[in-house]
């Protein structure tokens, strides 16, 4: 797309092969991430919304290689991250770092708060003389609004807006171009919410970084990204700049979760009009025939359930996957 | 910056897990009495039998199955050969100290590697090693050690060479099960995206998260290992008169509770407080290790 991409995905699915529950039940496949594409320019912010279960986690390990996936391409910076050996791609993850939901989990209990923000330098830069260490470990909290003064803490002791900041400083040590946040937010408190997601916003301005971001909160993502992909049972639905995408959604599942965004005013809230969908996401295992929204679309026509819709321009910069987005 | 003012008081040098852990196994009382004690008994199993009234082979008929007497020398009694029991209960301390600690290191540090490598690598990795250490298991113990001096000729080595083989066989089960629960976390994939090499992830997030089971499992190593030794000894496959251990001066007492209990209580003093030192120890050593508990 754009001339100055650094991250390109292209048809990207990712697949588990579960095992049968009875001894001579039928190995049964579950497609997590079924050919979603996208590209990432440098210092540009990719939200990634969908309903729980639709795979955005699935999308960002894949992409990072910390899952593999089953089929398509991810292209980093010019190689296919795909195609490297372990070493290779070790040495790339310098530049591309991932922060969690659950903040607390992602430390490890038992190293001091200097030491996990250190690891990732440790990694990549062991000759660092002790001093020289120190004073990046000290950046980096500085960085993230940490005092440097709790390094030899414990991540029991922070509160998880604190625990989150200790990934974020972790992630940022190392300068890198791209952070993938997974749900960085989801676990916090809604007035911690914005501080970090303040904070993602000030650390890629200051640093050029480019962030995927993924949310299940329409309103957080929309307020941090530039474009936003939404995700449907592993595929993509939408794929549109941040602001085309909440003014005139083309997919109808986009304009659903759209409506469903609650406003902060009673009187705008309940005059809304609703626009609820019915049933619950299908199973992954058993998608529908053609389009895997049609079981819950206000729109569905028989070609609907023929034929899966291709994923088609929409205008500049935006994709839909919808036969009837004209409409 | 805040730095600037609280320079000087509190150094912003960075501190590690075991720098912590020795700081807190030193406030810990209990572990502190435990190392004291282990280390008297260790000292006097090394140095006592020199410092001995009687050598611990010398036979006095006149003084079979004797109460303790200081008068003579004999602090302890002597056994039912008239040799000093004093001397031979500090002589047996280092051969069953040495077996149980040497034995347990062993399993410790073969355990945990195999382990580790087993649960973290999984897959195929796991199966083979897995195997491998399920086949030592159906191997049996007696035949292997039977084996050994047949072709080795007896020799003590060979006792710690065989007690080690054995006993790391559990804390290796033990730790690969810590493994396969500590990959899921996200702290374990936090470090893959980070760009860790998987040496380094087991070495700094998976061994020391495991260590609280392995402890405690080598606290209990210890006891099983000395115990062992004396089985093996009963069966002529381990040490050999005039040489001793605790386990067989307490098999050999414990024949002589009447008339003699002091044969089963002075060894089996030394061997309990052993023991208890060592779970202290232990104990300590595990809280010492986890930042949460305190």
């Amino acid at each position: 797309m754009s001339a100055a991409s650094i991250l390109s995905v292209r048809d990207l699915q990712v697949s588990f092969d579960l095992r049968p529950a009875t001894l001579f039940g039928k190995r049964r496949r579950l497609v997590a991430v079924d050919g979603v594409g996208f590209d990432l320019a440098a210092g540009e912010t990719l939200g990634i919304v969908g309903e729980s279960g639709c795979g955005k986690s699935t999308l960002a390990r894949a992409v990072l290689q910390l899952l593999p996936s089953s089929a398509g391409t991810v292209v980093w910076l010019g190689d296919d991250l795909g195609s490297l050996s372990p070493e290779e791609m070790r040495r790339r993850r310098r530049h591309m770092q991932l922060i969690f939901q659950d903040p607390l989990a992602a430390l490890d209990p038992r190293m001091t708060v200097g030491e996990i923000i250190a690891e990732p330098l440790d990694a990549f830069e062991p000759d660092l003389g002790p001093a020289v260490r120190g004073a990046r470990i000290a950046e980096s909290m500085d960085l993230v609004g940490l005092n440097p003064l709790m390094i030899n803490r414990y991540p029991h002791e922070f509160s998880g807006g604190q625990c989150q900041r200790i990934g974020i400083a972790r992630a940022m040590i190392l300068k890198p171009k791209l952070i993938v946040c997974d749900e960085p937010v989801s676990a916090l408190d809604a007035s911690i919410q914005a501080q970090i997601v303040n904070l993602l916003g000030r650390l890629q301005r200051e640093f050029g970084l480019a962030l995927i971001f993924i949310s299940h909160n329409l309103s957080v993502v929309r307020h941090i990204s530039q474009r936003i992909l939404v995700l449907y049972l592993g595929r993509l639905v939408e794929l549109a700049p941040a602001e085309d995408l909440f003014v005139a959604p083309r997919h109808p599942y986009t304009r659903a979760l759209i409506a469903a965004v609650p406003v902060p005013d009673p009187l705008i809230e309940r005059a809304k009009p609703r626009l609820v969908l019915g049933g619950d996401v299908p199973s992954p295992l058993d998608p529908p025939s053609g389009c895997a929204f049609r079981t819950r679309c206000p729109k569905a026509i028989t070609l609907c359930a023929e034929r899966r819709p291709e994923t088609t321009e929409a205008g500049p910069g935006r994709l839909v996957a919808c036969h009837r987005w004209r409409e | 910056m805040v730095d600037a003012v609280l320079d000087g008081i509190q150094p912003l040098a960075g501190r590690g897990l075991w720098a912590d852990a020795w700081r807190r196994l030193r406030a810990n009382r209990a572990a502190v009495i435990g190392a004291i004690v282990l280390g008297v008994i260790a000292l006097a199993a090394v140095a006592g039998p020199m410092l001995a009234p009687h050598p611990i082979d010398a036979i006095y008929w006149d003084r079979v199955t004797m109460a303790p007497d200081f008068a003579l020398g004999h602090y302890f009694g002597t056994d039912t050969n008239g040799r000093d029991l004093f001397a031979r209960t500090l002589y047996a301390g280092r051969i069953s100290l040495a077996l149980g600690l040497a034995a347990t290191l062993v399993s410790v540090a073969i355990g945990v590697v195999w382990g580790a490598v087993a649960g973290y690598f999984g897959g195929r990795v796991d199966a083979v090693m897995m195997r491998a250490v399920d086949v030592l298991y159906a191997l049996p113990f007696m035949f292997f050690v039977i084996l050994l001096m047949v072709y080795f000729g007896r020799n003590p080595l060979l006792l710690f060479v065989a007690l080690g083989a054995v006993s790391w066989l559990d804390m290796a089960r033990i730790v690969r099960g810590q493994t396969l629960s500590l990959r899921r976390k996200e702290f374990i994939e936090a470090a893959t995206a980070g760009g860790i090499r998987d040496a380094v992830i087991i070495r700094r997030h998976i061994v020391p998260n495991c260590l609280g089971p392995v402890i405690i499992y080598a606290t209990l190593t210890v006891p099983n290992v000395i115990l062992l030794e004396s089985f093996l000894s009963f069966l002529g496959l381990g040490v050999q008169e005039p040489m001793t251990s605790w386990g067989v001066l307490i098999s050999e007492g414990a024949r002589q509770l009447e008339g003699g209990q002091w044969l089963l209580v002075f060894p089996a003093g030394f061997l309990a407080t052993t023991l208890f030192c060592l779970n202290f120890i232990g104990d300590g050593l595990r809280d010492a290790l986890d930042p949460k508990d305190r």
